[in-house]
């Protein structure tokens, strides 16, 4: 069944084009993918080698606009975007270790893979997608519908 | 030049992500639910994303360089192995139990909750530990 009541096709559409657009920018003008666990992950790597350095500054102000992005969202709107956490504590915990170690060991998150490599039609971003999709639906059925977590 | 791009990449996809309502665990929970009260705007926000950038790089297509870079760095991998699908597995189990994925979990510092500074600091302890394996 829709849930009609949550179903927010306008804004979300709107908000996935912009999502685009900034990839598409950082693709057209710079050659970088816009993926934000690669983009942190680098950012924050313990290398310290030239190369790694000077690319270090685009990747940090890259993540300053991100949290940017969303002042200027509470600027306009009068109000941060509504957040309601669905788990806490070491779930929580447990959950951003794997969100890390996971698309740091699959190159890639929602953004790089789905937004950046779909669009480059990359079998591996493809495979990376459909992988991280049905597992995301497995586990919330067995986090709803099964164990009650 | 290319660092101001970069800025203006991220506040887009700062305010794109805050728009989509993609920095609502609950609301990324409702797409993943398939089975109970399904909310399918995850849906139109990387069909929106995708469709912007898919037309942009077929028009980018004849053009060797990028505007401001010497080249495209992009991924030159083309193999499917234990590392992408297990990374992809491990990536969506987190992803569903906290309904947060690496970009919201950046831009939801603005907001800087205690739930969301703990996620935050797991997930770039994950990333650091894939990096060593």
């Amino acid at each position: 069944m829709i849930d009609f009541a949550s179903f927010t096709p306008i804004s979300s559409g709107l908000g996935g084009v912009l999502i685009g657009l900034a990839a598409l920018i950082l693709y057209a003008f710079n050659g970088r993918v816009m993926g934000a666990s690669g983009i942190m992950g680098q950012f924050i790597k313990p290398a310290f080698d030239a190369e790694t350095n000077l690319n270090r500054r685009w990747r940090g102000l890259f993540l300053l606009g991100t949290i940017g992005g969303v002042f200027v969202f509470m600027f306009w709107q009068g109000d941060f975007p509504e957040t309601q956490m669905v788990a806490q504590g070491w779930l929580l915990a447990l959950a951003g270790l794997l969100v890390g170690f996971g698309t740091g060991l699959g190159s890639g998150c929602t953004s790089g893979h789905g937004i950046c490599g779909l669009a480059r039609l990359s079998t591996r971003s493809l495979v990376a997608v459909i992988s991280f999709m049905l597992v995301g639906f497995v586990t919330t059925y067995l986090i709803k519908h099964v164990g009650g977590l | 030049m290319q660092i101001g791009i970069s800025l203006i990449s991220g506040v887009l996809f700062g305010l794109g992500l805050s728009i989509s309502g993609m920095l609502n665990p609950q609301k990324v929970q409702g797409f993943l639910d398939i089975a109970g009260a399904w909310d399918p705007s995850l849906a139109f926000v990387m069909g929106g994303g995708l469709a912007v950038n898919l037309a942009g790089i077929m028009l980018m297509k004849k053009r060797e360089t990028p505007f401001l870079a010497q080249v495209f760095h992009m991924p030159t991998s083309k193999v499917i192995d234990k590392r992408l699908i297990m990374g992809a597995v491990l990536f969506g189990a987190g992803w569903a139990l906290a309904g947060l994925c690496p970009g919201p979990a950046i831009a939801s510092l603005a907001m800087l909750t205690p739930d969301v500074g703990l996620f935050f600091l797991c997930m770039v302890a994950g990333l650091l530990i894939a990096q060593r394996v």
